[in-house]
């Protein structure tokens, strides 16, 4: 089975939930939709699921039109952020319900919930109700219910969301595992770009309604097409400094101005938005051509094993990621440093004119 | 609990069951005993009264009248409140919000103003004094509070649910009735009973809109003051049987409404 969406238009109230979407499902991918809230992967999972109409624009399913063709017959399955169950179900009865509906013998219905049961770790719930399970149980049982028919169509709208951080590892990586023996298309919305990237498959980058663009998610990594896609793999976000490469000179706007580097020849004068990965300023310097500034610390936020550090300097905010946990004060001045070849140089609408060369610096 | 708050809960129940316990005790004694003498327990116990109403035809039809339309109306109500209830919680359509309140509007008119309206209207096109009358004159009342209890409810109840029922494959009645209902359960709970009480105690409408064939035991009871003055045993022994149907809905549906007012926003 294959899915292409051609052309596919929906409009809310004024708002472009999806804005001319033109994509290829191959049989037997896994694909990953990334994009913030709001971006429209919700609105193409469903326009896909056949929840929500479109305004034009046309949906193939293996060549034949399906546009128009209701839920029930798009032989599709789909696994909710929250977690969606029938509460006055058993959790055998839950995922049993979509093969009964198909008229499966009832012991054959035994044998394939008892399988998917064995495979998702809940074989020994089946005779609870969901609501008796914990949330990550009760997810189970909902991807349980989605596997078990042979959906053509797998749709996950961003699943593991409301399940704590062990549990969102380990699902994810059973699910990569689950797919990898079966022939139906899976599509898996996020908002994360290390899901994104931990996941693998083909990424479309999302925003606004509209693709951005469409590929494997390093490659998206390294090569974003515009501001807003590098932004979408920058957890925090990226740095974005307005200024303009003039007279062999770079400059970022009232604060400094540096010879430019070599890397950035062939790119003409004018004014341009550069960008900067969190991960990518330093502390110290590691070159002689970095570009220093000097700022003070906003907050030091810490998660996991990292330190996020917010400095200013008057109107210019950035942030920094830096390895390990540090303790830093609010307004001890510090001086960071940023390697010109890492950096982004966008036009002020937002087209990449140059991404930094990964190879080039042995690292991403 | 502390000595003061079980005094306090015990003067209140004698409170409020005193009158109960007084009209049982009457229901029991003979004319006589009721106007001749004060006693807490009936000396005379007699049945007398209760057989005045289970034998004559003209009694207990009334109970059969009223709770033949009663049961209607609630059935009315449910089946014409459901549908719409789940068109304002899952649906978006011009006017759905003042159309929604434009229900409970009708309900801040008193039911004496339909009075006049209903009878003509009900005299020229021969539903006067037949059951449905009553009925459909009830739901007027009963349709709009009950459409707002189950939207409450359904409401409660996630779309996601919905979608994937259909996504499952269900068609939306086999989804609606096999998945939506069981969900909502405590909100037919607890509309039933709301439907059931209102029509059940409601006099002024059902008294008007009847005359024989269909006449409710309220109206009937009426019948015990003549000009010999008031049969005050079978009048108690009506009011008894009254209050009957009340406790076995309230017995029915207990569950359901303690857990819906917790839950709905009634």
């Amino acid at each position: 089975m294959s899915l292409v969406l051609e052309n596919v238009y929906r409009k809310v109230e004024g708002v472009n939930h999806l804005h001319n979407i033109n994509l290829e499902f191959k049989p037997g991918s896994f694909n990953v939709l990334l994009g913030r809230t709001l971006a429209g992967k919700t609105s193409l999972m469903r326009t896909i699921a056949g929840l929500d109409k479109v305004d034009s624009g046309k949906v193939f399913m293996d060549s034949e039109d399906v546009t128009l063709t209701s839920v029930q017959k798009r032989n599709i399955s789909m696994v909710y952020q929250q977690f969606i169950n029938y509460p006055n179900m058993t959790v055998f009865e839950n995922i049993a319900s979509p093969l009964k509906l198909s008229g499966t013998p009832a012991a054959e219905i035994r044998k394939r919930v008892q399988e998917t049961a064995e495979m998702l770790h809940i074989e020994s719930f089946l005779s609870r109700h969901p609501l008796e399970l914990s949330g990550g149980q009760q997810q189970r049982t909902a991807m349980a219910r989605a596997l078990v028919k042979d959906a053509s169509i797998i749709l996950f709208d961003e699943p593991l969301v409301n399940l704590d951080y062990k549990l969102r590892e380990e699902l994810r990586q059973e699910l990569r595992e689950l797919f990898k023996l079966r022939n139906s298309i899976a599509i898996y919305a996020t908002t994360e770009p290390n899901e994104a990237l931990a996941l693998g498959g083909t990424t479309s980058l999302l925003h606004q309604g509209q693709l951005l663009q469409s590929g494997p998610a390093i490659e998206q990594y390294h090569q974003p097409v515009n501001l807003h896609a590098a932004d979408l793999y920058s957890e925090p976000p990226i740095n974005l400094l307005k200024g303009h490469i003039k007279d062999a000179e770079l400059s970022i706007e009232n604060y400094a101005s540096f010879p430019v580097a070599t890397t950035f020849d062939g790119i003409e004068e004018g004014p341009y938005t550069f960008g900067i990965r969190p991960s990518h300023i330093s502390l110290v310097p590691k070159h002689d051509s970095d570009i220093e500034l000097s700022t003070v610390v906003d907050v030091a936020e810490i998660s996991a094993s990292e330190t996020f550090l917010h400095v200013a300097n008057q109107d210019l905010q950035m942030v920094l990621q830096l390895s390990g946990v540090h303790d830093y004060r609010t307004n001890t001045p510090v001086k960071i440093y940023i390697p010109p070849e890492k950096l982004f140089i966008f036009e002020p609408d937002g087209t990449i004119i140059k991404a930094p060369n990964a190879q080039l610096a042995g690292e991403f | 609990m502390t000595n003061n708050k079980r005094f306090g809960i015990i003067f209140y129940a004698l409170f409020v069951l005193l009158p109960i316990y007084w009209l049982i005790n009457m229901s029991f004694k003979s004319n006589e005993e009721i106007l001749g003498t004060f006693s807490l327990w009936p000396q005379q116990f007699t049945l007398a009264n209760y057989q005045v109403i289970f034998t004559d035809p003209s009694w207990y039809n009334g109970y059969l009248n009223s709770v033949y339309y009663v049961v209607l109306n609630s059935i009315i109500t449910l089946v014409v409140a459901l549908p719409a209830a789940y068109a304002f919680s899952r649906y978006k359509f011009i006017g759905d919000k003042h159309l929604f309140f434009w229900l409970l509007s009708n309900r801040m008119a008193p039911p004496a103003v339909f009075l006049l309206p209903f009878f003509q209207l009900y005299s020229s096109v021969g539903l006067f004094d037949t059951h449905i009358a009553v009925a459909l004159a009830h739901c007027l009342f009963s349709v709009p509070l009950a459409v707002w209890i189950l939207e409450g409810f359904m409401s409660a109840v996630p779309r996601e649910i919905d979608e994937t029922a259909y996504i499952d494959g269900y068609s939306f009645p086999h989804f609606f009735i096999r998945i939506f209902l069981p969900l909502i359960s405590s909100g037919i709970g607890v509309t039933v009973f709301f439907s059931f009480m209102f029509s059940w105690v409601e006099l002024l409408l059902a008294r008007t809109l009847t005359s024989v064939d269909a006449k409710p035991i309220a109206a009937i009871m009426t019948r015990t003051i003549g000009a010999s003055g008031v049969d005050w045993g079978v009048l108690a022994a009506a009011g008894v049987l009254t209050i009957i149907p009340g406790i076995l809905v309230i017995y029915f549906v207990r569950n359901h409404v303690a857990k819906g007012f917790a839950l709905g926003r009634v």
